[in-house]
C-alpha cells in the first residue's frame, strides 16, 4: 500500500505520478478529501477548485500517457493566495471591494505553475489586499491555527500557510510585503521563503506596496520550496522590476555544504524584553545545530533595525519607516477601486464623489481604510518631505547596514516573530501592536534582500516556532541550502497538527 | 491704463506611436468604445506598466529639437486623483525629473526672432473620455478608455509671452516643430494638441506679477487665442474697476466663449506626487542621445533662413515653402533634379499648393514626384513648352501618371518656336483682330496684349510668347512706317 498523500512531499508526490504509481487524478481525489475534512476546523479557502482541478489531473494523466515532456510541478497540488490572479477564477483579496470579480487574465505566476504542469486546488485567504498579520482582516472568513484552533494562523498569507500546515495543500504561494509569508508560515511550523526583490514577476498579483511586495513558495520541507521558487521564478517582461538573470537550479542548490559559513547575530533582535522565552530558547539550539554543523556565529550590528523597548512597549525605526512606505504605495494603488468598471459599486444613488466615498467606504475593511488614509497623509503636500521622503533615507541606512554585514557574514540569523501564534482577537483592537509582529522581518523587504522562515521548534503550548535567515540579493541557493541542512538534522517540520474531531 | 500680460503655455500633444504608453494597444482614433484596451489600460488588479521605448524616443526628439538639457536619469512619478476616465486613478508622469528641462523654443515676431523659455518637456499618459449621456431622464455617464494610455508629450513654456498674438506665434511654431520632428501628428479635431494657459497682468515696467489665473480646456490654438483675449479683458476690468484678480483655475467654454471658475473640490487639489514604484528610472546612454539627436530635422525656422541664403528666395517664399516639412522636402528634391529655386518655388505655390489646397489634401497624397515635377518646370523653363502648355501637361500627369516628356510628344503640346510656323499665324491674327491693330497704332501700346493673347488662342497656347511677341512687334513697326 502507498504511503497516504499527505505523508508525501511535493517532490515526492511528483514523483510518484512520473513513475506512474499515482494518476494525477487520484492524487488530486485524496488532496479534496483531506482538504474538505479539515476546511470546517482550518478555513484555509476562500475559492476551492475542485472541479478545475480534477479536469485538469485527468488532462496531465492524458498528457503522460502520451509521452509527453512533463514540468517541474507535474500532478502537484498547488494552493494560491487570493491576491493573485487566475483567469475565470474570482480573486478577491479578501475585499468586499473585490467580491466576485474574475480576472480576465492569469498572473505570470500562474502561468508558469501551469506551464510546469501543477494543478491550482483553490485561492487562500488572507489579510485584506495583504494588511495585517494575523488574517483576521479577511472580510469573508477566519482562517484558524492548525496547531490551535484558537489561534491565529499569522498573516497575511495565512490561508496559504495553514493549508500547508495542516497537510491540505503541498505547495502554496503567499505574497511578502512585510513579512506575510515568512511570519505565518513560522507561526504554522512550515517554511517560507520571500525571494530578492525583482527574482519573481509580480505581473498579476493584486499590489499592495509596490516596491516592498513579492511572491513566493511556501512548503513544509526546503526541497519543496526550492522546487516551486524553481518555477516561478523565470523572467518575465511585463514587469519592469523584475530581473533578466537566470534562474538558478535551486534544488540542486539545496545540498551545497553549510559548513565553513559564517551567521551574522544581529544584536539588536536579540535583546533583553525584545523575544518571548521561548522563542529565544529554540533559536539558540537551532543557533547550536548550526554550530555542529560548521557554521561560525558572528555578532553584526543592523543600527537602523534596532528594537527599543520601553515598559514593555516595542518600538522601531524599521517600522515606521515601513508603515510609511507601505502605507503611501497602497494609497495610490488602491485608488483604483473607485466602482466605475469592476468589482462592488454602492447601490446609493448620488454624483460621482457621493459614488466612490459610498463604495469605497461599504467595501474596505476598518485596516485598510487607516493605512490608505495614513498613505494619504504621508503623501500630501506640506507631509512629504517629513514622512515620504525620510523614510525613504531610512530605508537606505537599512540597505547599507546589510551591505556592511555583508562583508562579515554569509548569511544573517534573526528570529521571524517575538511570540508564537497569539490569540484570535488579542490585537485585533490594537493596530500597534499588530504592527510590531512584523518587527524581525520588515527590514528584509525595505533591503529587497531575501529571507527564508524554517521550522525550529515548538512552545510549551504546542505551538511552532521559527528562525529566519536572510541572504544577500539573489542569493536564495544559499538560504534555501542553509534551511535543508538544518531539516535533515532536524525534525520539526515533519510533526503534524492534529486535527482529527476538530 | 494698460496692463501688461504674462502669459505661459502648457502644451499637450499626444505622440506618433503604434501602441499604447504601457501596453500593447493600438492608438487609432475613432475606434468603437472600449475596443483599444486590455487589463493594462483598463487599470485591473494586479497589472503593471512596460514603457514603450519608442514613445520615450520620441519624446527625446522633441526635448532635443526645444534645446532642452536631458536628465539622463529619469523616472516616472504618480499623479493621484480621482476621475472616472482614470482608470487607475493616478496618472503616470513626471514630475520631480522630467525628462529635458531649460530649453527654448524660436519663433519669428514682429520681424525679427524671438526665444521663448521651455521649462520643460515630459512624458505622461493620456486619460479616456467621458462622455456625458444627454438623453432626457438618463443619470448616468459612459466612459471610453481608447485614450487612456494614449502617450502624451507635455511641454511647460516659462510665462515668456506678451500678447495673444505671440502666444498664437508659440502655438504655430511649437505645434510646426513636432509636425516636422514626427513626433505628433497635432490633429485639434481628434484631441491630438491640447492647451492650458496661464495668464496675470501687471503695470507696465513692474516686475512683480498679478495673480496668476489658469485656465484648461484648450482643444485648439483658435481656443487658446480667443480665452487669452477673454481673459486679459476680463483681469483688466477688475483692476481697472479697482478690484484684485485672484488667484485661480477656470475652465474654457469654447461654445459660449467665456471661463468659468472651477467648483472648490476640482480646485483643491493636492495630487500627492511621489515616484512611480512599478517602473525603473531610464537611463540614457550616450549612444541612444546621439542616434535621436540625429534624428532631429533642420526645424522650419532654419530652413526658412537657409532658403532665403542659399536659394535667394524672399521671405515670403521661403515661409510659405517651409511651413510643412514635406512641402519644404519636396521642394528640395525638385531643387535637386533641377536647380532652378525661384521657377520651383513660383511653380511648387502658384500650381501644386493651389492644388492640394482645392483638394483638401497633403503633399504626401500628390500624385507627381518631385523628380517628374521638377522635369516639367524643366522644360517650362527651357521654352520646351510654355507655362500654359506646362499646365496643362501637370493636369494630365496627374490624371494618367505618365512623365511630361511622353505627355508632350502624346499631345503635342511642343512650343511653337520657329519663325515660319508662327508667322502665318501672326498674320492671320493680324487681318482677323482690325481693332486691336488699329488701337496699337493708335498709340494704345497695351493692345499688344489681345493680339499675342489672340495669338495664343490660335496656338492652343503652344506658341513661344517671346517670339510670338517679337514678331508681332516687327510687323505692326513695318504697318506703321506704311499707312
Ligand atoms: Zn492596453
Amino acid at each position: 500500500m502507498a504511503k497516504p498523500l499527505e505523508e508525501l512531499t511535493a517532490t515526492a508526490i511528483r514523483d510518484a505520478f512520473l513513475r506512474r504509481e499515482r494518476s494525477a487524478r487520484s492524487i488530486v481525489e485524496e488532496q479534496f478529501a483531506i482538504l474538505k475534512e479539515r476546511e470546517v476546523a482550518v478555513g484555509a479557502f476562500l475559492t476551492v477548485m475542485q472541479e478545475e482541478a480534477l479536469a485538469r489531473a485527468d488532462a496531465l494523466d492524458r498528457k503522460l500517457a502520451d509521452g509527453a515532456q512533463m514540468g517541474k510541478l507535474a500532478g502537484i497540488p498547488v494552493a494560491v493566495k487570493d491576491n493573485i490572479c487566475t483567469r475565470g477564477v474570482a480573486t478577491t483579496c479578501a475585499s468586499r471591494i473585490l467580491e466576485g470579480y474574475v480576472p480576465p487574465y492569469d498572473a505570470h505566476v500562474v502561468e508558469r505553475l501551469i506551464e510546469e504542469d501543477a494543478v491550482i486546488i483553490g485561492k487562500t485567504n488572507m489579510d485584506e489586499f495583504a494588511m495585517g498579520s494575523s488574517t483576521e482582516n479577511s472580510a469573508f472568513k477566519l482562517t484558524r491555527n492548525p496547531w490551535d484552533r484558537e489561534r491565529i494562523p499569522g498573516g497575511s498569507s495565512g490561508g496559504s500557510a495553514a493549508a500547508v500546515a495542516a497537510r491540505m495543500a503541498p505547495l502554496a504561494l503567499g505574497s511578502d510585503t512585510g513579512g506575510s509569508i515568512r511570519q505565518p508560515a513560522g507561526l504554522c511550523g512550515v517554511v517560507g521563503l520571500k525571494p530578492t526583490y525583482g527574482r519573481v514577476s509580480r505581473y498579476g498579483l493584486v499590489a499592495f506596496a509596490s516596491s516592498l511586495d513579492q511572491i513566493g513558495p511556501l512548503a513544509r520541507t526546503a526541497g519543496d520550496t526550492a522546487l516551486l521558487l524553481e518555477a516561478i521564478a523565470p523572467r518575465d517582461g511585463r514587469d519592469s522590476t523584475c530581473t533578466d538573470r537566470e534562474v538558478p537550479d535551486y534544488v540542486e542548490a539545496l545540498e551545497q555544504p553549510i559548513s565553513g559559513l559564517t551567521f551574522g547575530l544581529p544584536g539588536e533582535f536579540f535583546i533583553e524584553g525584545g523575544l518571548d522565552r521561548e522563542v529565544a530558547r529554540a533559536l539558540e539550539q537551532a543557533r547550536r545545530c548550526y554550530e555542529a554543523l560548521g557554521v561560525r556565529f558572528r555578532d553584526i550590528s543592523l543600527p537602523h533595525s534596532r528594537i527599543d523597548v520601553e515598559d514593555g512597549q516595542l518600538s522601531s525605526y524599521a517600522v515606521a519607516c515601513y508603515y510609511i512606505l507601505c502605507t503611501a504605495e497602497a494609497s495610490s494603488n488602491l485608488a483604483r477601486y473607485d466602482g466605475v468598471r469592476y468589482g462592488h459599486r454602492s447601490d446609493e444613488r448620488g454624483d460621482i464623489i457621493e459614488m466612490y466615498s459610498r463604495t469605497r467606504g461599504e467595501g474596505f475593511g476598518e485596516e485598510v481604510k487607516r493605512r490608505i488614509m495614513l498613505g494619504t497623509h504621508a503623501l500630501s503636500s506640506g507631509y512629504y518631505d517629513a514622512y515620504y521622503l525620510r523614510a525613504g533615507r531610512v530605508r537606505r541606512l537599512i540597505q547599507s547596514d546589510f551591505e556592511r554585514a555583508w562583508e562579515q557574514v554569509d548569511l544573517v540569523f534573526a528570529p521571524v516573530s517575538p511570540t508564537p501564534a497569539f490569540r484570535i482577537g488579542e490585537k485585533a483592537d490594537d493596530p500597534l501592536a499588530m504592527y510590531l509582529s512584523d518587527i524581525f522581518t520588515i527590514s528584509c523587504n525595505l533591503a529587497g534582500i531575501c529571507g527564508i522562515s524554517v521550522p525550529c521548534g515548538f512552545s510549551s503550548e504546542g505551538l511552532p516556532v521559527a528562525l529566519q535567515l536572510m541572504g544577500r540579493h539573489w542569493d536564495e541557493e544559499r538560504l534555501l541550502a542553509a534551511a535543508h541542512a538544518y531539516q535533515i538534522h532536524t525534525d520539526w517540520h515533519k510533526r503534524a497538527p492534529a486535527l482529527e474531531g476538530g | 491704463m494698460r496692463y501688461e500680460a504674462v502669459i505661459g503655455l502648457e502644451t499637450h500633444a499626444e505622440l506618433l506611436t503604434e501602441s499604447k504608453l504601457w501596453c500593447r494597444c493600438g492608438t487609432r482614433f475613432g475606434e468603437p468604445p472600449n475596443t483599444q484596451t486590455c487589463p493594462v489600460c483598463l487599470g485591473m488588479p494586479g497589472v503593471l506598466p512596460v514603457l514603450n521605448k519608442r514613445a520615450f524616443e520620441l519624446a527625446l526628439k522633441a526635448a532635443l529639437a526645444l534645446h532642452c538639457v536631458i536628465n539622463r536619469e529619469t523616472f516616472f512619478d504618480r499623479k493621484n486623483y480621482y476621475y472616472p476616465d482614470l482608470p487607475k486613478n493616478y496618472q503616470v508622469s513626471q514630475n520631480y525629473c522630467n525628462l529635458g528641462r531649460d530649453g527654448y523654443l524660436e519663433m519669428s515676431a514682429d520681424g525679427g526672432i524671438r526665444r521663448v523659455g521651455i521649462w520643460n518637456v515630459h512624458l505622461e499618459e493620456d486619460a479616456g473620455k467621458n462622455i456625458h449621456v444627454e438623453s432626457p431622464g438618463a443619470d448616468y455617464s459612459l466612459v471610453d478608455l481608447n485614450r487612456a494610455g494614449v502617450p502624451l508629450l507635455e511641454v511647460v513654456s516659462a510665462p515668456d509671452m506678451h500678447s495673444v498674438e505671440e502666444a498664437e506665434a508659440f502655438m504655430h511654431t511649437l505645434r510646426r516643430l513636432l509636425l516636422y520632428c514626427e513626433v505628433s501628428d497635432c490633429k485639434m479635431q481628434e484631441g491630438s494638441l491640447r492647451f492650458e494657459a496661464s495668464v496675470s497682468l501687471r503695470r507696465p515696467g513692474e516686475e512683480k506679477l498679478g495673480s496668476r489665473v489658469e485656465i484648461k480646456n484648450l482643444n485648439s490654438i483658435k481656443a487658446v487665442t480667443r480665452c487669452l483675449a477673454y481673459e486679459i479683458e476680463r483681469q483688466s476690468r477688475l483692476l481697472r474697476e479697482g478690484g484684485a484678480v485672484e488667484m485661480e483655475t477656470r475652465l474654457w467654454d469654447e461654445a459660449g466663449g467665456r471661463s468659468e471658475r472651477m467648483r472648490s473640490k476640482e480646485r483643491a487639489q493636492d495630487y500627492r506626487y511621489f515616484p512611480e514604484p512599478d517602473l525603473v528610472p531610464f537611463v540614457v546612454d550616450e549612444g541612444w542621445l546621439e542616434r535621436v539627436q540625429a534624428e532631429v530635422p533642420e526645424l522650419s525656422l532654419g530652413r526658412r533662413r537657409r532658403f532665403v541664403r542659399d536659394h535667394g528666395l524672399s521671405e515670403y517664399d521661403a515661409r510659405v515653402l517651409t511651413e510643412e516639412r514635406a512641402v519644404a522636402d519636396y521642394f528640395e528634391a525638385c531643387l535637386a533634379a533641377h536647380n532652378e529655386p525661384k521657377s520651383v518655388a513660383n511653380w511648387i505655390m502658384n500650381e501644386v499648393l493651389a492644388i492640394l489646397n482645392e483638394r483638401k489634401v497633403s503633399i504626401a497624397e500628390f500624385e507627381v514626384p518631385p523628380q517628374r515635377f521638377a522635369e516639367l518646370i524643366e522644360a517650362a523653363d527651357k521654352g520646351k513648352v510654355t507655362a500654359a502648355a506646362a499646365r496643362e501637361i501637370l493636369g494630365k500627369m496627374i490624371e494618367t501618371g505618365k512623365n511630361a516628356a511622353t505627355l508632350i510628344e502624346e499631345t503635342g503640346a511642343e512650343t511653337i518656336g520657329q519663325e515660319e510656323d508662327l508667322a502665318p499665324i501672326v498674320e492671320q491674327v493680324l487681318a482677323e483682330a482690325r481693332k486691336a491693330v488699329q488701337d496699337y497704332l493708335g498709340g494704345k501700346k497695351k493692345a499688344i496684349g489681345a493680339l499675342l493673347g489672340q495669338v495664343m488662342r490660335l496656338t492652343g497656347g503652344k506658341a513661344d510668347p517671346k517670339l510670338a511677341r517679337e514678331i508681332l512687334l516687327n510687323r505692326l513697326e513695318e504697318m506703321a512706317r506704311q499707312p
